[in-house]
């Protein structure tokens, strides 16, 4: 008889904890953070001109299936150096999160690619370096001269069309030999453009 | 182990009287012939006779204790008032080897079904794996493998089926430990174990309906019924990964059947290293302990054990990527992209996982019927995944996942009939999942609440001594409740909007929050026979069907896996997978050989799979995706291991495992399926060296060549389709191994025995197909394993 009453006990004991823990809860709605919706480049002539803006634009970032858009606004013009600076934005928050903040804060982990394709004109330089930016550790600038590519300059030559391929790594060896395959790290964005040149 | 007692004989004047009796067994009241009864504090002594029964004269009133003992029973002390004429009847607990609550001597382990495949693994096995992980150790099998993300993370898998097809028990009680994904390992210590059998099939139905792989059962070595205080410690040093592990264990017992054992181990390794580079970041750090207390008696007895694990492993750096062209650039290089100097720092990407198990388990032996087991235990699993991420974000977990079960199982085990056993009982559990928020990634797995219910019946009939039949059904019922926010891109690139408008609780623009409630039904049962031909062969044959319900993964993982860099879909549209397996095998045990044959076929209907389907293309480049979805598949394979006694030093051993898996509805490879492996052994050993042992090992893996097809994907970084070779598995490869091992009596209950153990001696380069980290790095190099431990 104690056994049974013992037994019953601990059923009841049981039934009691899975009832207790039974909660119907709406859970909280996740936004992704790290998401990067949107990289603006701007390339303003030096000596005035057009400005053009190349976007990639993915609605639902990363995780998402839509595809990414890519616009151009218009076409280079030849024989021309424009500055260019990129601007990346999580659309997803409201007001929109400027993404730059984080990507200076640790430049030092970041940086850009250019990579031309197709026979396009165009050569890349890198004008800016890490010691522009604030470390979000340190809270000073930071005291190595990397290139990060936040801004940069693009010179164009002769008439042409191809590609400009821009992706900033995340955790690049750095210093490296200026090229994707060479400085290892993880994709944050890629995008590459079909431009011409006029 | 003899009672002392002192003797309360009152001399009477009457001498006259005779005492008689009858020794039967407990459970099924047969008699028991050749029984030694002994009054104690004289010398008369007499034996029972084939009826059972014994008879003495002559003898005094008065109070006696009488010692009963059997060869295959325990000793019983059994207290008698002699008045006259008197009769006895004495139950002896004649199913000795049956009995978890008695000393059993050695590594008697008994079998959890007659008619299945099963092996098992010794204590001095699990001993010599003590630095390494539960998975390592089932490698030692036939027709096991594993699946591994690195050297810490090893799944195992039977017959070619992983994940929720395989079943842990763990001291008794099922590990719910998000099996589910391929980078999560078992979350148990493998120093808490005493033996750990392997059932290949869904056959041991008391643990499970759903194992369409097999049934792992880990037990704890049974603690004597004496006063003793006993315990050992583990001390191994690794030179791979430089670092060691130390495991300690203590038993006090006490005649009364009370006990308490202790355990605790830690482990610490740094990056491991393949032959010609680090592994950078791939330490661990490991915590395991255990206690556990109780009363074993004969007729009832309880216990109550709690155990604690922690796990911080790191993934390798090279590992972690973006998207398709950093998987292409990663395969093409040839070594990992990231290399630094070897540290015990524990970076992201990592993983922690923390395991809480608690059990109270009771028992109740009723005389002349069998014993009825109440069990109800708990279970808490927490699991960070942490990776690499912008900004102030390092410290927090990418995924946290808490995962809370309650189980209460009671069962039934008739066995008052010697040659037929009944075995039944039920089943209730209720699990619940929470995804933290905080860690402002999406969901993989979402918040749900799971209940379980299940029933089952086995029975097993011996003919004779050479025909057991065994046959068994199970009902389990599932459902499963979860709140799951989609992104309404996804829902409707799913065709969800079609099937499950009814889900959506509520619309919040770009992401939709919606409450599937899914049941699932599910029937086992399983048949088979053991028989023994010509007293030479044993030969058993078993059938087995199984189903298993969807596990979260499959049914709601969507997104991008950022630790794998893949973007895994699930699909609501799942239902349960069948499977029929059928295995054989054929023993015979020659004078100094022993082989052992057992070929197995396994139809799954409606198999669930996550294979690579094509790729997605986002901000961040493209990436693949893996999709879940179900066919109609068919596992055929073989495994062989023979064991010959050269003379009486030298001893070889031989394994061989063949597997092959097929989508036959779309006639292509399944993904995943172990390649054949062949081990050769050969061992010296000479006892009066102080035990002396050394043996060589040889393992050869051959290639995969059974494989899906590789995917096309558009690489936006070289503006063309390329072919990503995601599933082109590596080459064969041949390793050898060196054990030894010596012993050294230090006092009366004192031994140190030390062995030297080195993997992979040649210090070979190889990757392994179902290695996840084929595609970025060598697997482990030369590794020296010095072990010390002492017995106490």
């Amino acid at each position: 008889m104690k056994t049974i009453k013992f037994l019953s006990m601990l059923a009841l004991t049981g039934i009691l904890f899975t009832s207790c823990s039974d909660d119907d809860d709406t859970p909280e709605e996740v936004n992704e953070e790290e998401v990067i919706t949107t990289m603006t480049v701007t390339l303003t002539p030096q000596g005035g001109g057009t400005n053009i803006t190349l976007v990639s634009f993915d609605a639902d970032g990363d995780d998402g299936p839509i595809e990414p858009v890519l616009t151009v606004s218009g076409d280079l013009a030849a024989d021309t150096t424009y500055d260019g600076t990129i601007v990346l934005l999580n659309t997803t928050e409201s007001p929109a999160e400027l993404v730059n903040e984080e990507i200076e804060g640790e430049a030092d982990e970041h940086q850009f690619f250019f990579v031309v394709g197709g026979g396009l004109n165009v050569t890349t330089a890198y004008a800016d370096d890490e010691s522009d930016y604030v470390s979000e550790a340190t809270g000073e600038n930071f005291t190595t001269t990397n290139p990060v590519g936040i801004d940069f300059t693009l010179t164009t030559a002769a008439a042409s069309n191809g590609t400009l391929n821009i992706t900033l790594l995340h955790e690049p060896t750095k210093p490296n030999d200026g090229t994707v395959e060479g400085a290892g790290g993880e994709t944050d964005i890629t995008a590459t453009f079909a431009l011409t040149i006029e | 182990m003899l009672f002392f007692s002192t003797l309360t004989h009152i001399v009477a004047q009457d001498c006259e009287a005779r005492l008689t009796g009858t020794v039967v067994d407990y459970h099924d009241k047969t008699v028991l012939e050749g029984a030694s009864i002994l009054i104690i504090g004289t010398q008369t002594r007499t034996y029972s006779a084939k009826d059972g029964s014994f008879a003495f004269t002559g003898i005094c009133k008065g109070v006696y204790e009488l010692e009963v003992a059997h060869p295959t029973c325990e000793t019983l002390i059994v207290p008698v008032t002699v008045n006259g004429d008197t009769a006895v009847e004495i139950k002896l607990e004649h199913h000795l080897e049956e009995l978890e609550e008695v000393n059993v001597v050695g590594d008697v382990i008994r079998k959890k079904t007659n008619s299945a495949l099963e092996e098992s693994l010794k204590l001095e096995t699990l001993e010599s794996y003590s630095a390494a992980s539960l998975g390592d150790a089932l490698k030692e099998l036939t027709g096991i493998s594993s699946l591994n993300t690195g050297a810490n993370i090893v799944k195992p898998i039977i017959h070619g089926l992983n994940g929720s097809r395989v079943l842990i028990l763990n001291d008794g009680v099922r590990m719910q430990d998000m099996e589910w994904g391929d980078e999560h390992a078992p979350n148990i210590d493998i120093n808490s174990a005493g033996t750990i059998s392997v059932i290949k099939g869904a056959s041991a139905l008391q643990y499970g309906g759903d194992a369409i792989g097999g049934v792992i059962v880990m037990e704890q070595a049974r603690v004597p019924k004496k006063d003793t205080l006993y315990g050992k410690t583990l001390l191994n040093g690794i030179s791979n990964g430089r670092g060691g592990s130390i495991s300690s264990e203590l038993i006090r017992a006490f005649e009364g059947g009370f006990f308490i054992r202790g355990q605790g181990s830690y482990k610490r390794l740094g990056d491991r290293e393949a032959p010609d580079y680090i592994l950078s970041n791939t330490g661990v750090r490991e915590i395991g302990t255990s206690i556990k207390f109780g009363k074993h008696k004969f007729i009832w007895g309880w216990d109550v054990r709690y155990s604690y694990y922690n796990a911080e492993i790191g993934i390798l750096r090279a590992s972690h990527i973006g998207n398709n062209d950093d998987l292409i650039r990663a395969i093409n290089s040839g070594e990992p992209l990231f290399i630094r100097p070897f540290t015990y720092d524990l970076l992201n990407p990592k993983q922690d996982v923390t395991h809480h198990l608690g059990k109270f388990k009771f028992y109740h032996r009723f005389e002349g019927l069998g014993r009825l087991n109440f069990q109800y235990d708990f279970q808490s699993n927490r699991r960070f995944e942490f990776d690499i991420r912008r900004g102030d974000r390092d410290d927090r977990a990418s995924l946290d996942l808490e995962l809370t079960t309650h189980t209460l199982t009671s069962d039934f085990k008739w066995d008052a009939k010697e040659n037929a056993e009944l075995h039944f009982g039920l089943m209730g559990r209720y699990q619940e999942n929470f995804a933290n928020p905080d860690t402002g990634v999406r969901r993989l797995i979402p918040d749900y609440d799971k209940y379980d219910f299940g029933a089952f019946i086995t029975g097993e009939y011996r003919f004779d001594n050479s025909l057991h039949l065994e046959a068994g059904i199970r009902y389990d019922f599932n459902r499963i409740d979860a709140q799951k926010f989609y992104l309404t891109s996804r829902w409707e690139e799913r065709g969800y909007d079609n099937d499950f408008q009814d889900l959506i609780v509520e619309n919040r623009g770009t992401q939709l929050l919606v409450n599937p409630v899914f049941d699932y039904h599910n029937i086992s049962s399983t048949l088979g026979a053991k028989f023994i031909l010509e007293d030479e062969y044993l030969i058993r044959v078993n059938y087995a069907l199984a189903q298993r319900a969807p596990n979260p993964a499959e049914l709601f993982s969507d997104g991008l896996h950022h630790s794998a860099a893949r973007i895994e879909l699930g699909d609501l549209r799942i239902g349960n997978e069948t499977s029929h397996k059928i295995t054989a095998s054929l023993e015979r045990d020659f004078a100094h050989w022993v082989f052992v044959i057992e070929p197995y076929a396994n139809w799954v209907n409606d198999f669930i799979l996550l294979e690579p389907t094509g790729v997605e293309l986002s901000i961040r480049g493209a990436f693949p995706v893996w999709e879940y979805r179900q066919t109609d598949a068919r596992l055929l394979g073989v495994d062989f291991s023979a064991y010959a006694n050269w003379t009486s030093h030298w001893t070889s051993g031989h394994k061989f495992s063949l597997v092959k898996g097929n989508d036959f509805e779309n006639d292509i490879a399944l993904i995943n399926i172990p390649a054949a492996n062949l081990r050769n052994s050969i061992t010296f050993s000479k006892a009066e060296w102080n035990d002396f042992e050394l043996t060589l090992e040889s393992q050869y893996v051959f290639r995969q060549n059974e494989f899906p097809d590789n995917i096309t994907v558009f690489s936006p970084e070289q503006q063309q389709d390329v072919l990503l070779e995601i599933n082109t598995p590596p080459e064969a490869y041949h390793l050898l191994g060196l054990q030894s091992k010596i012993g050294f009596q230090l006092g009366k209950t004192t031994e140190l025995t030390t062995s030297l153990r080195i993997n992979n001696i040649m210090d070979t380069s190889f990757r392994d197909y179902l290695s996840r980290q084929r595609f970025f790095a060598d697997d482990l190099g030369r590794n020296i394993i010095l072990q010390v431990k002492l017995n106490y």
